[in-house]
């Protein structure tokens, strides 16, 4: 076996250029299914861990049918009380109205919620504090801004007891937010001018704006996974309008790292699959040499069994050699796939993405080459051993 | 040792039917030395291939060390021209990509002989023939004799009941020629059974016994 392997080592080698040739087929192929799929998910485990960096593990919930009877704040309080998978709901209702100090009018972006927001969005205050459930209750004339409102609007951040005018009614304004790039609600505002007052202060504030709940967030309880929690919210959603699953729209964020698994996975396969394609082409090309091989070796092969050989001895000896060469090729390829990785990983470090050789699909392609070796080895072999001695003698003198 | 009853063998070319063996009876003891002679199409090369195990005759009974050899497989073929057949070529067929020491080395690897044994019957074989010195060169490097006797040490490693020359001297001028006759000889002398075929009566004349082959009908030549 040892010795099989040597001989196919040395038949290899004493055509150093031509075993290239025929090797770049397989190389490349192992370097595009190596590549590509270390690629894929080196991409893929950059883009999910910033998603569930983003923090905030939320259940967002929009009623587009409320069957005639509209949601109420209280229904939202019995439903957590009734589900201990169930952190926290916060209702909302955003509206444009025209913000006024001194002088100046800009429009602001006004969102009516309740205190369980704040935890929910996972905000920060820079300073204050945020809406109290009394607030709600008493639909006080009190409001939280994003910095960069009370910079535009007030003037400074440190505004905490100012007031300001939203549609010609003062609100005072008790807390102002902290800007944090890693939290998805605070970069999605940031540059906009936002405004947070109770809901039912915002319901009396404008006309469009009714009483009914049309949208919520909700969180999972402590240490509960937001899957069983979005599966309780739903069954609870199902119950209060009457089954009909078209009533409502629930999303999780587990919905969208499933969805992106699943993109992936896709991806995954379809690339996989052209470059095991380029991996069959590249096993054609060992066949084919393989062939050539054997033809030039026809009286070496009628040496061989004269002296005793048997058919099993070269079929083996052949098929040694086009499996050595497929692994010696699906080597160098893992071995290219590896430097390009590192090279790109080098490339793009700014953008804090790791590409590393993936094991898995590193075991796939040398399992693949083995049997490319094989499968595309043994016509050429079996042509081999199928010789008869004294034919392969006097071939071609 | 080889006795071959009324063999046969017959190709198709075209249309015409040779019959490049006609009925032919022999019959070789051990130790002995034997040439075959006969012109070219006299059917020497099939009489080669048949007693040597290449090829298996259409009628008739091959007996080698008693054996029928007509009712064994491919494989076991095989089998029997390693152990039992040394076979020297008109155009030495040494393996080029091989050194010397390998080539004599390759018969007794398809034995399954064990690697310290082989060192030793390799380098033995090599002494006989004169080659120690050169053992570690490719065929290419080596001269016509020098080859020639690559490929006898090669037929006698495995120790076979008996050597097939096929034209051995065939292809080497006079001088070299009658260096391989006489390693020939000398083998006989040491006990091999050698069966030499060729076209040269002066070759021939140097075997202790001789048959003529024409027509695919062997005759015996009386000294």
């Amino acid at each position: 076996m040892i010795r099989a392997f040597r001989m196919a080592l040395r038949s290899i080698s004493s055509n150093k250029m031509r075993a290239t040739l025929t090797m770049l087929g397989i190389i490349i192929g192992v370097m595009a299914l190596v590549v590509l799929v270390s690629l894929v998910n080196g991409a893929t485990n950059s883009v999910t861990s910033a998603v569930s960096g983003l923090g905030n593990s939320q259940i967002t919930v929009s009623i587009r049918d409320d069957k005639g009877s509209p949601l109420t704040l209280g229904e939202l309080e019995n439903w957590l009380e009734e589900s201990p998978l169930l952190g926290a709901m916060a209702p909302y209702k955003s509206e444009s109205v025209v913000a006024k100090r001194g002088g100046e009018n800009s429009t602001v972006t006004v969102y009516g919620t309740t205190p369980a927001y704040y935890e929910i969005q996972g905000l920060q205050l820079a300073m204050g504090r945020f809406l109290k459930r009394a607030d709600v209750e008493n639909s006080s004339y009190v409001c939280v801004l994003n910095e960069d409102a009370a910079e535009d609007l007030v003037g400074y951040i440190d505004c905490v007891g100012q007031s300001i005018c939203l549609n010609g009614v003062e609100y005072t304004i008790v807390g102002v937010l902290a800007t944090n790039d890693d939290n998805l609600t605070s970069a999605l505002t940031s540059g906009m001018q936002v405004a947070y007052i109770p809901l039912t202060s915002l319901v009396k504030l404008t006309d469009t704006v009714s009483r009914e709940i049309t949208t919520f967030y909700a969180a999972p309880g402590a240490n509960v996974d937001i899957q069983l929690a979005a599966d309780s919210l739903e069954k609870l959603l199902l119950d209060r309008f009457q089954q009909d699953e078209d009533a409502y729209r629930l999303s999780s964020q587990s919905v969208v790292e499933n969805v992106m698994s699943q993109i992936t996975s896709m991806l995954t396969i379809l690339l996989g699959g052209i470059a095991a394609i380029s991996l069959i082409v590249g096993g054609i090309g060992i066949m084919n040499i393989m062939l050539v091989t054997v033809t030039e070796r026809t009286r070496e092969i009628g040496i061989r069994k004269a002296i005793g050989a048997s058919r099993g001895t070269i079929l083996s000896q052949f098929l040694m050699e086009a499996v050595v060469l497929c692994m010696l090729g699906c080597g160098l390829g893992i071995f290219l796939s590896w430097a390009v990785l590192q090279l790109i990983s080098t490339v793009v470090a700014s953008m804090d993405i790791q590409f590393t050789l993936n094991m898995g699909v590193v075991l796939l392609s040398v399992v693949f080459c083995f049997l490319i070796g094989v499968i595309f080895g043994l016509y050429p072999a079996n042509k081999a051993a199928k010789m008869k001695p004294i034919d392969a003698l006097h071939y071609g003198g | 040792m080889i006795e071959l009853r009324d063999v046969s063998k017959v190709y198709q070319i075209g249309d015409e039917r040779v019959r490049a063996l006609d009925h032919a009876n022999l019959h070789i003891y051990p130790k002995e030395f034997v040439s075959i002679i006969g012109p070219s199409g006299s059917g020497k090369s099939t009489l080669m291939n048949i007693v040597g195990c290449l090829d298996v005759a259409d009628a008739g009974i091959y007996l080698l060390d008693g054996m029928p050899i007509e009712a064994y497989s491919e494989k076991e073929l095989a089998r029997i021209r390693n152990h039992k057949i040394g076979f020297v070529f008109q155009n030495f067929n040494l393996i080029a990509k091989l050194s010397a020491w390998e080539n004599v080395e390759l018969p007794l690897i398809y034995q399954k002989v064990p690697r310290a044994e082989r060192v030793r019957r390799v380098n033995e074989a090599l002494e006989r023939v004169g080659l120690s010195k050169r053992a570690q060169h490719l065929p290419t490097e080596l001269s016509g004799g020098q080859q020639q006797r690559v490929a006898i040490a090669r037929a006698l490693v495995t120790r076979p009941s008996l050597i097939l020359a096929d034209e051995p001297t065939g292809n080497l001028d006079s001088k070299t020629s009658a260096e391989i006759m006489a390693m020939f000889r000398e083998l006989h002398a040491q006990g091999n059974t050698i069966v030499l075929i060729t076209h040269d009566n002066d070759v021939a004349k140097q075997a202790p016994r001789s048959i003529r082959i024409r027509d695919g009908q062997l005759t015996e030549v009386n000294p």
